[in-house]
C-alpha cells in the first residue's frame, strides 16, 4: 500500500519534470527538471528494492553528469532556445513519433496486464551491494572490462576534443624565432660593416 | 500491495516517449543531449523493474553498464558541444551546416 | 485500530529519532560557528565574541535573531524561482546525510513486552542510526555531490558576474575533488568489504590493523584535503573568495537565505568530519572500553557517543585551525593540485590496498 502510494507520487513527479524538461526553452531550467527526474527515479528504485542502483543513480547522473551539463551551460552563458526556423516539418514528425510510441506503450501495458499474473518475487537481497559486486566480478567480468576500456576511450576523447590548440602560442614562438634571426642578421651586418 | 510490472513499464514508456519527442523538438544540442539521457533512464527503469520481478541481478548490472555508457557519452558529447561552440558561437544544431553546400 | 497503531508506531519512533538527531547536530553546528569565531580570535590575538551571555555562549542565538530580522533583499533582475530554490537545495542536501550517521553502538533495552499489540517485539536492540541502509557511503557521497547545485544555481540566478564566477568555480572544483575523494574511499571499502557505515566501524573493530588510518594513511590524507575542497573551506574557498569576488556565489543573498547557505556550509563541515571519523578513525569505537562496560549497556553507549563527538570536534577544530593558518590557493594551482597530484595519489593508494587485501586473503 505504502509502496504503491510512493510509486504514484514519484511517477507523477518524474513525468511532470520530464514534460518541463521538454517544455522549457532555457537550457538551465531543462537541466534542473532533468535532475528532478533523476531523483524521482532514484526514489522509485528504492521502492523496487535496488538501493545500490538508487545511490549510484544519484551519484553518477545527478552528481556528475548533470553537474557537468550545468557547468557547460553556465560557462557558455547560453540564450534561450530559438524556435524551429527552417525545419518546421519536424513538429509533425515529432508529434507522429510521440503518438506511435504512446500507442505502443499502452499496447505493452495492456498486453502485460492481460498476461497471467506474475507473482512478485519477494526476495529483497537481489539489489544488495554484495550480490551486485559478486555478479559483476564473476559472471559479467568481460562486459565490465569492456566498459572500463570504453570509459578510458571517453576520457582520452574528451581531453582531445576540449583541448584548445593555441595558435597564439605558436605565433609567439615563430615571432621570437624571427626576431632572433633578425637580430643575428643585424649583428652580422654590423660586423660586416665594421 | 505493490504496483504491478505493467505499471512500471507504462511509466517507462511514457518517459521514453517524452524523451524521444524532446529530441526532435529541441533545437539546442544540450537540450537534445538531456532528452537522450531521459530516454536512457526510461530504459533503466524497465531493467530494474524486470530485475525486481524475476529476482535476477542481471537487470541491475545492465543499468550499471548503461550508466557508464551515459557517463562516457557525457564526456565526449560535452567536449563536442564546447568545440562546436568555439567555432560557431552557438550550439544550435541548425548552425551545424558547414558541409551542406 | 490495531492496524492503525501498528502503522503509526514505527513512524512515531523514527520521527522522535529524527527530531533528536537533527536537534543535536544543529546545536553542535551552531556552537561550531561560535567556536570558529573564538578560536580565530585567539589565533589572531583577539578575544572573540564575549558580550552575549557568559563567555559569549548565547552568541549563536543572537546571530540567528539578527538573520531573521534583517531586511530580505531580492535582486530585481534575478531569476526568481531558481534564486529561491538554491538555498533550499543547499541546506536540504547538507542535512539529509544525518539519517545514516552511526551515532553509537546499539543499546540492549528493557523488555517492551508490556506494550499492546506486540509493538515492542522488534526493539530489544535499539540502533543509534536512523536508517541502517546498505549503501551508506554512496548515499553520503551522492547527496553531498547534489549539494553543489545549490551553489551553482545561486551563482547563476543572482544575475551578478561575481556570483556567476563563484558558481562556476565551485562546480569545477567540486567535480575535480569528488574524484579524488571517491578514489580515497575505495581503499577503506575494500578493506572493510561493505558500504554500510556501521559495518565499516565493525570491520575496524575486528581488523588486524586497528583503525583504518594505519593501513590507509595516504587515503586519509587525500580524503582530508578533498574534504576541505568539497566544503569550500580555506585554503580552497575560491567560490567565495572575498578579495576577488566580493562574496562569491552568495553576494546577492541576505537575511535568512544567506543564513541557509551559512548553515549548509557548517553542516557540510560536520558531515565531512563524521565521514573521516567513521572511515578512518573507528567511528564511535574506543579501544578497551568493552573491558570496562558490558557491550550494549547504556554507559558503554554513552561513552561511545562521547568518543564519537570528541573525534568529530577534533576535526572541526582542525578545520578552524587551518582557516587561521593557511592562505588561499590560486585557481589554476587548485586545479593542478587536484588533477595532477591528489588523483594519482589516490589511485596509487587503491592499487596498494588491492595488494594488501590480496595478500591478506591468500
Amino acid at each position: 500500500m505504502v509502496t504503491t502510494a510512493l510509486f504514484f507520487i514519484f511517477a507523477g513527479l518524474a513525468i511532470a519534470c520530464a514534460i518541463s524538461l521538454v517544455y522549457h526553452k532555457n537550457p538551465l531550467y531543462s537541466a534542473i527538471s532533468l535532475v528532478g527526474v533523476f531523483i524521482a527515479l532514484s526514489c522509485i528504485y528504492v521502492t523496487l528494492a535496488a538501493p545500490f542502483i538508487a545511490a549510484v543513480q544519484i551519484l553518477i547522473y545527478a552528481g556528475a553528469i548533470m553537474v557537468l551539463v550545468v557547468f557547460v551551460i553556465m560557462l557558455l552563458n547560453l540564450d534561450d532556445d530559438k524556435p524551429l526556423n527552417r525545419l518546421r516539418y519536424l513538429y509533425a514528425v515529432g508529434a507522429g513519433l510521440g503518438l506511435i510510441l504512446l500507442a505502443q506503450t499502452f499496447f505493452v501495458f495492456y498486453a502485460v496486464m492481460r498476461s497471467p499474473k506474475q507473482a512478485v518475487n519477494t526476495d529483497e537481497t537481489v539489489g544488495k551491494t554484495l550480490n551486485i559486486g559478486s555478479a559483476m566480478y564473476t559472471e559479467y567480468l568481460l562486459p565490465v572490462e569492456i566498459v572500463g576500456i570504453l570509459l578510458l576511450m571517453a576520457i582520452i576523447g574528451g581531453v582531445i576534443l576540449a583541448r584548445r590548440f593555441e595558435p597564439t602560442k605558436l605565433e609567439l614562438v615563430v615571432n621570437n624565432e624571427l626576431e632572433r634571426r633578425n637580430e643575428q642578421e643585424i649583428e652580422d651586418e654590423y660586423r660586416i660593416r665594421l | 500491495m505493490e504496483p504491478s510490472l505493467a505499471t512500471y513499464l507504462a511509466l517507462s514508456g511514457i518517459l521514453f516517449t517524452i524523451g524521444a519527442v524532446g529530441v526532435i523538438f529541441k533545437r539546442n544540442a544540450l537540450g537534445m543531449f538531456m532528452c537522450i539521457e531521459l530516454m536512457l533512464n526510461a530504459v533503466n527503469l524497465t531493467f530494474v523493474a524486470f530485475s525486481r520481478y524475476y529476482a535476477d541481478v542481471t537487470g541491475q548490472l545492465f543499468v550499471f553498464m548503461v550508466m557508464s555508457v551515459a557517463a562516457a557519452e557525457a564526456a565526449v558529447g560535452l567536449g563536442i558541444i564546447i568545440a562546436f561552440f568555439r567555432n560557431r558561437l552557438s550550439i544550435d544544431t541548425d548552425d551545424a551546416s558547414i558541409l551542406k553546400n | 485500530m490495531e492496524a492503525i497503531v501498528k502503522t503509526i508506531f514505527p513512524v512515531a519512533v523514527i520521527s522522535v529519532g529524527i527530531f533528536l538527531a537533527f536537534q543535536g547536530v544543529l546545536m553542535i553546528v551552531a556552537y561550531t560557528v561560535l567556536a570558529e569565531r573564538k578560536v580565530l580570535g585567539w589565533i589572531q590575538g583577539r578575544i572573540g565574541p564575549n558580550r552575549v551571555g557568559w563567555w559569549g555562549v548565547l552568541q549563536p542565538f543572537a546571530d540567528l535573531f539578527k538573520f531573521i530580522f534583517k531586511e530580505d533583499i531580492v535582486p530585481d533582475k534575478s531569476t526568481k524561482f531558481v534564486y529561491y530554490l538554491a538555498p533550499i537545495v543547499a541546506l536540504t542536501c547538507a542535512l539529509l546525510p544525518i539519517v545514516v550517521y552511526p551515532f553509537g553502538p546499539a543499546i540492549t533495552t528493557i523488555d517492551w513486552g508490556f506494550l499492546p499489540y506486540n509493538l515492542g517485539d522488534n526493539i530489544r536492540q535499539l540502533p543509534m542510526t536512523i536508517a541502517q541502509i546498505d549503501v551508506g557511503v554512496l548515499f553520503v557521497l551522492g547527496i553531498t555531490s547534489v549539494g553543489v547545485y545549490g551553489i551553482a544555481l545561486a551563482g547563476w540566478s543572482s544575475n551578478n558576474k561575481y556570483s556567476l564566477m563563484g558558481g562556476l568555480r565551485s562546480s569545477a572544483q567540486l567535480i575535480s575533488y569528488e574524484l579524488a575523494m571517491g578514489a580515497s574511499v575505495i581503499g577503506v571499502v575494500m578493506l572493510a568489504g561493505t558500504l554500510d557505515l556501521n559495518g565499516i566501524i565493525f570491520a575496524q573493530i575486528n581488523s588486524p590493523f586497528g583503525w583504518f588510518i594505519i593501513p590507509q594513511f595516504i587515503g586519509f590524507v587525500v580524503f582530508l584535503i578533498a574534504a576541505f575542497a568539497e566544503t569550500n573551506r580555506v585554503p580552497f574557498d575560491l567560490p567565495e573568495a572575498e578579495t576577488e569576488l566580493v562574496a562569491g556565489f552568495h553576494t546577492e543573498y541576505s537575511a535568512l537565505k544567506f543564513a541557509l547557505f551559512f548553515m549548509a556550509e557548517y553542516v557540510n563541515m560536520f558531515t565531512v568530519s563524521v565521514m573521516v571519523t567513521v572511515l578512518f578513525l573507528g567511528g564511535w569505537y574506543i579501544p578497551g572500553l568493552s573491558y570496562i562496560f558490558e557491550v550494549g549497556s547504556i554507559p558503554y553507549a554513552l561513552f561511545s557517543h562521547i568518543g564519537f563527538i570528541g573525534k568529530i570536534c577534533a576535526f572541526l577544530f582542525f578545520y578552524i585551525w587551518i582557516r587561521g593558518t593557511l592562505p588561499r590557493f590560486r585557481f589554476d594551482q587548485l586545479m593542478n593540485f587536484g588533477w595532477k597530484f591528489l588523483l594519482p595519489l589516490a589511485l596509487a593508494n587503491v592499487i596498494f590496498t588491492i595488494l594488501i587485501v590480496y595478500f591478506l586473503n591468500r
